[in-house]
């Protein structure tokens, strides 16, 4: 807060009216210190936001260094990850990561847009906002205690019941394969999609909302349907920011740490089967990185760091710009 | 002639009617079949956490540090207290930032330097956790040569930021103009105005923004494991390492015994509770506030 805010405060309250002829110059001149102090103090902290930004990038690229010079493009090509002989190769987190993440999708993608759709086209107006607070409860949960209901409830569900069926049923595709102890990559992906559910759902939910009423109307008078109005009348206008509310789920589930920590097993091999344990870049770090003895072990996991930082960012970036067409770029499709 | 035709159309149309009925019906069953499967994990894990937590809080939990393995009792109290202690570092280092920033692009930032800052913050919040604590490692950490409080603090300060910064922006211009115009008219300097009237008419609205970034980083865990580290002991100065609520469930969760798997679940329930409690009172005061219709 700016120095001078005492004076002008008496000043403006307390006008002499005698001295006004002399006054209006002063506090002009006052005025303008403050006024320039108090912006330069706003635009600080806004350069404070930009500057965060620069200094993650800085620190990243600066302390992965040494990882990126022993190795190369082959540090994300590689399969070893071997602290003791200092060999690096990050190749199984980064397909835990993706393996994970895209898991998560399958399942919490039609599950979100469901919830979406009922909220905004089908439920009674009562049950709107309830139901809305419930499906952001699940994002105010932290994600430790998602592990911990994971380890505890989850696991031993999928390993009694869901796994040995998976593999009775379909254990023919090689992908659920192998015996079943529930810590897995099936069990990450499930704790990341109910962990996204939330994300998604909320922005599709926005995007649902301002579709315009006579699109529904155009469809209904039509003679369609309730669903086959939402069909062609809602979710096909939305489908951009649909699209960005995913691409958003996806950037948290990339970089969602602890609850896949838990029960992913934490193992650097890359296997078919999601019933085999898995590592993620996120976990590797949370894992490894207070223990990391030796420069090189350290800036390849920052190396892991900044990769996973540069794909959010991407992500993220994405999915901002299709939200944003959808919601702000009112005057595209004002005509449509 | 007319009634002929009618009926022909009838015919030929009442199948193909029938299918899109069963159709609409299928889909809206499906819809609530989702809502159903979303809902099942929300209320399974309230109602386990409180079976489990429940029944393991006592005095002890809530005033002990913990035990050594293999003693019964013991509690989390340092850990508690330790949390309060880095949100409030964390709180004392980003609000203001936070603030002052969602200030800037509300009143100054209506151009493209703003947009600049805006699409920053926004990218700034996706940025995943355990990447702004090795930030905050590098930063601190590495500096002070050992964990600390403070640079647990600093890291999930970065991460409360983005937030306030946006949601003081749009609680700002949510501000009718003909306010600002009013107080200039009166004479009152710009940046007076921007804090006594502008951010006071606001308040409510900025302070929900304060209270959910709160309850987002109040439950990180990943961005703590390097920077606060964890410490079994009570500590409430700035460069030791400090325990911290997730951080304390997160061990305990992953251990192999059993007494610490009470505590995980007792620590998870107080966690939610705080949260959740945060967070309820915030719609709360939203619902009742002047800016939560508009």
């Amino acid at each position: 807060m700016p120095a001078p805010q005492p004076v002008e405060a008496t000043k403006v309250s307390s006008l002499p009216p005698a001295g006004r002829r002399a006054e209006p110059f002063l506090r002009g001149r006052r005025r303008e210190t403050g006024d320039r102090v108090f912006k330069a103090a706003m635009l600080l902290c806004g350069l404070a936001v930009l500057a965060t930004l620069v200094l993650i990038v800085y620190e990243l690229t600066l302390r992965s260094g040494p990882s990126w010079h022993a190795f190369g493009f082959k540090f994300f090509a590689g399969h070893d990850w071997d602290p003791v002989n200092e060999h690096f190769g990050a190749l199984p987190f980064v397909y835990g990561t993706l393996v994970s993440s895209f898991l998560a999708l399958l399942i919490a993608v039609p599950l979100s847009i469901g919830v979406a759709v009922f909220t905004t086209e089908m439920c009674p107006k009562a049950l709107r906002g309830p139901l809305s607070f419930f499906v952001e409860l699940l994002a105010a949960i932290p994600s430790v205690v998602y592990g911990l209901w994971a380890i505890f409830v989850l696991v031993p569900i999928l390993s009694n019941y869901v796994e040995p069926f998976l593999a009775r049923t379909l254990g023919w595709s090689g992908f659920f394969d192998g015996p079943p102890y529930g810590i897995s990559m099936l069990a990450a992906g499930i704790i990341l999609a109910i962990m996204i559910i939330p994300i998604i759902s909320s922005i599709t939910r926005e995007v649902l909302m301002v579709v315009p009423q006579h699109q529904r109307e155009a469809a209904l008078a039509l003679g369609a349907t309730r669903w086959e109005m939402i069909r062609v009348g809602v979710l096909r206008n939305a489908r951009a920011g649909i699209m960005g509310g995913i691409i958003l789920g996806l950037g948290r589930a990339l970089g969602e740490t602890m609850a896949v920590t838990m029960v992913i097993g934490n193992r650097p091999e890359i296997a078919k089967s999601l019933f085999a344990p898995g590592y993620t870049m996120a976990s590797v770090l949370a894992n490894e990185f207070s223990e990391a003895t030796g420069d090189v072990y350290l800036s390849a996991l920052i190396e892991i760091g900044l990769a996973l930082f540069l794909v959010t960012i991407v992500v993220n970036a994405l999915a901002r710009l299709l939200v944003w067409t959808v919601t702000r770029g009112q005057p595209s499709r004002a005509n449509a | 002639m007319p009634e002929t035709i009618k009926s022909s159309a009838l015919h030929t149309v009442a199948p193909i009617a029938l299918r899109r009925r069963i159709t609409d019906h299928v889909m809206t069953g499906v819809a609530v079949l989702t809502v159903i499967l979303v809902l099942a994990p929300l209320f399974a894990i309230f109602a386990y956490l409180v079976y489990r937590g429940v029944g393991s809080i006592n005095w002890a939990f809530l005033t002990q540090t913990p035990k050594p393995v293999g003693e019964a009792g013991g509690g989390m109290a340092n850990a508690i207290v330790g949390s309060g202690f880095i949100l409030a570092l964390a709180s004392i280092l980003g609000v203001p930032v936070g603030v002052g920033a969602g200030i800037y692009l509300a009143e100054y930032g209506r151009n493209r330097f703003g947009d600049v800052i805006r699409f920053t913050a926004d990218v700034l919040n996706g940025v995943p956790s355990i990447v702004i604590g090795i930030v905050a490692y590098a930063i601190v950490v590495l500096t002070q040569k050992h964990f600390s409080a403070l640079a647990g603090g600093v890291a999930l300060a970065i991460m409360m930021i983005p937030t306030i910064t946006r949601t003081t922006e749009e609680m700002l211009l949510l501000v009718p103009q003909a306010l600002r115009e009013a107080a200039y008219g009166l004479g009152i300097p710009r940046w007076r105005t921007t804090l006594s009237i502008t951010l006071r008419t606001a308040t409510s609205g900025v302070i929900t923004g304060i209270m959910l970034a709160f309850a987002r980083v109040a439950g990180e865990t990943a961005p703590l494991l390097f920077t606060a580290f964890g410490n079994q002991f009570w500590n409430l100065r700035v460069n030791e390492p400090t325990a911290a609520l997730p951080l304390q469930i997160f061990n305990y969760a992953i251990s192999p015994y059993d007494e610490w798997h009470r505590q995980a679940w007792a620590g998870a329930l107080v966690l939610i509770i705080l949260i959740v409690t945060a967070v309820s009172a915030v719609r709360f005061a939203v619902r009742r506030g002047t800016f939560g219709a508009a």
